[in-house]
């Protein structure tokens, strides 16, 4: 499994927390309520699932996955995966 | 461009079909969403009480594309702003925050999301747990009978409420008689509204009151009052306003996912054993509910901008309703999708809706279930229906949130 990086638009997100839920380990929310990261690279199998279906949940759209730097696969910014 | 072959919304005289439509179910969707997804497709046409064409959406695909687009508006103070029935068009002029759109909703929503993050929520859990715990109790020594709604579900709600809002301990009890008022089957129209402005009164008192403290407590309305009025980011209207909504938009709903997920659990012996037989599942349970019984059954938009989704043309200006219900029952996203399956773990529904809009509440919402169903089934092991089920009385299609008016129970 290639690693892949989360990343974050806190002006984006509502605070609704769907991403603390699924993963507890791997987001937090500060103070103000809007999500921080508690890692940058995410690689084991289990936490790229995890990382995946937070990006899919958040209502916001405020959480992309991306291949880490060095890994870069194009500009198509890997959306829309169904079913998570 | 939308192609010449898209179909648009005032397309054809023939007749279109009502939305909203009532329950034939408390529990299921109504069929004819299901006959006009089968018949048309994801987005169909319909007509709302007024007599206004609008869309409705039927698919989870397409609504999660709409939900987040941002030329679907949800701002309320438009006059041409669509609502599916008169009691929601009187609700539609407090706008604040749920009728409005980013930026102006952002920056309300912002001033309110740290008093509903996961680890406040989590910190209110332990008291609306004792809540439930003691409202249990209480129907335990005076039943049986007892009744779920006004017994269990809008007491737990209100408390919830208060804890949030920072209502002090000794005014509970009024703001609870008071907030049953607004959902009260018995009660009339003019009675509700009676009760609301008691409500605002109250809370414009308690506002007042905060001002003065010179030690804030640790409520929302006390953050709201010590940073953001003294600051001036807010004026005292505003949180009152934003006091309001919250309770409008956190009261009826989470009191009728409690009574009609006791229904629901009651009618489905299976599943009720699957539940009490495992605690620990309790948090996958209540998620299930929540998309099986979608409540809130309809997110209202209006479309800002043209907007085709497959060969539909949506133009600016159009009603676009989307209905939680059918779209949480989408067999292309949810397996065997009209079973209640409390072990499915599926996240991925509707039921608090999708976008910025999507509830604030929501975490607290999973609280007072988990904590009321818990606690109801575990200690009460022969809980059974004090009625024959079909004489359990069904919402009708344009209230707001659906869901059935009360529960009697006996053991
Ligand atoms: C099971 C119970 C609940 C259900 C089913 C529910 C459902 C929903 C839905 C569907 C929306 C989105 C509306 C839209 O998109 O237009 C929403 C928004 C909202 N909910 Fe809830 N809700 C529940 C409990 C609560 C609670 C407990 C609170 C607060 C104490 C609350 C406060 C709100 C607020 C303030 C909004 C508007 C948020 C915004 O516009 O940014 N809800 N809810
Ligand atoms: S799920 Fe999205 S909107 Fe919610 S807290 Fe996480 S990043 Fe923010």
């Amino acid at each position: 499994m290639s690693p892949v990086q989360v990343i974050a638009d806190t002006d984006r997100c509502i605070g609704a927390g769907q991403c603390v839920l699924t993963a507890g380990h791997l987001f937090d929310q500060d103070e103000d309520g809007i999500v921080q990261l508690l890692t940058g690279a995410v690689d084991t199998e289990g936490d790229v699932a995890l990382a995946r279906q937070a990006e899919h949940l958040c209502p916001a759209a405020a959480l992309k996955i991306q291949p880490v730097a060095g890994y870069v696969a194009g500009n198509d910014a890997t959306q829309g995966q169904r079913g998570a | 461009m939308s192609r010449p072959s898209a179909v648009g919304l005032a397309a054809g005289t023939e007749p279109l079909p009502d939305f909203p439509q009532l329950r034939q179910c408390p529990y299921q969707p109504p069929p004819g969403y299901r006959d006009l997804r089968e018949a048309e497709g994801p987005v169909v046409r319909a007509r709302l009480y007024d007599g206004r064409p609008t869309w409705v959406v039927l698919g989870h695909a397409v609504a999660r594309e709409l939900l987040i687009d941002p030329r679907l508006s949800s701002d309320w103070s438009r006059p041409d702003f669509p609502s599916p029935s008169p009691r929601r068009k009187a609700i539609q002029k407090a706008t604040i925050l749920v009728g409005m759109d980013p930026p102006e909703h952002s920056a309300y929503r912002r001033k309110l999301i740290s008093a509903f993050s996961v680890r406040r929520t989590r910190e209110l859990s332990e008291s609306i747990h004792r809540r439930a715990g003691e409202l249990v109790d209480t129907m335990l020594e005076q039943g049986p009978p007892a009744e779920i709604l006004s017994g269990l579900a809008l007491p737990l709600s209100s408390h919830t409420i208060c804890g949030i809002l920072g209502v002090p301990y000794e005014d509970h009890g009024y703001f609870e008689e008071q907030s049953a008022l607004l959902v009260s089957p018995q009660v009339t129209e003019d009675d509700a509204t009676g009760a609301l402005m008691n409500l605002r009164t109250y809370l414009t008192g308690l506002v007042e009151r905060k001002e003065k403290e010179s030690e804030p407590g640790d409520g929302l309305l006390d953050t709201l009052v010590h940073r953001d009025l003294a600051e001036g980011s807010l004026s005292r209207d505003d949180v009152i306003r934003l006091g309001i909504i919250l309770l409008m938009a956190g009261h009826e709903t989470t009191a009728s996912m409690i009574t009609l997920s006791t229904f629901t659990l009651l009618q489905n012996p299976r599943q009720l054993a699957a539940f009490r037989a495992d605690p620990a599942g309790a948090g996958l349970a209540v998620e299930e509910l929540l998309r099986y019984l979608s409540i809130g059954d309809v997110a209202m938009r209006i479309a800002a901008e043209d907007i085709t989704v497959g060969d539909v043309a949506i133009r600016a200006g159009d009603s676009v309703m989307l209905s939680t219900a059918e779209i949480n029952r989408d067999a292309e996203v949810f397996d065997d999708a009209d079973d209640l399956d409390l072990a499915r773990g599926a996240r991925n529904h509707f039921a608090f809706g999708y976008g910025v809009h999507q509830c604030i509440g929501q975490n607290l919402a999973r609280a007072e279930m988990e904590s009321a169903l818990t606690l109801l089934f575990s200690r009460i092991p022969g809980l059974r229906l004090a009625v024959p089920a079909e004489q359990v009385e069904i919402k009708p299609a344009q209230s707001g949130v659906q869901g059935i008016y009360e529960l009697p129970v006996a053991w």
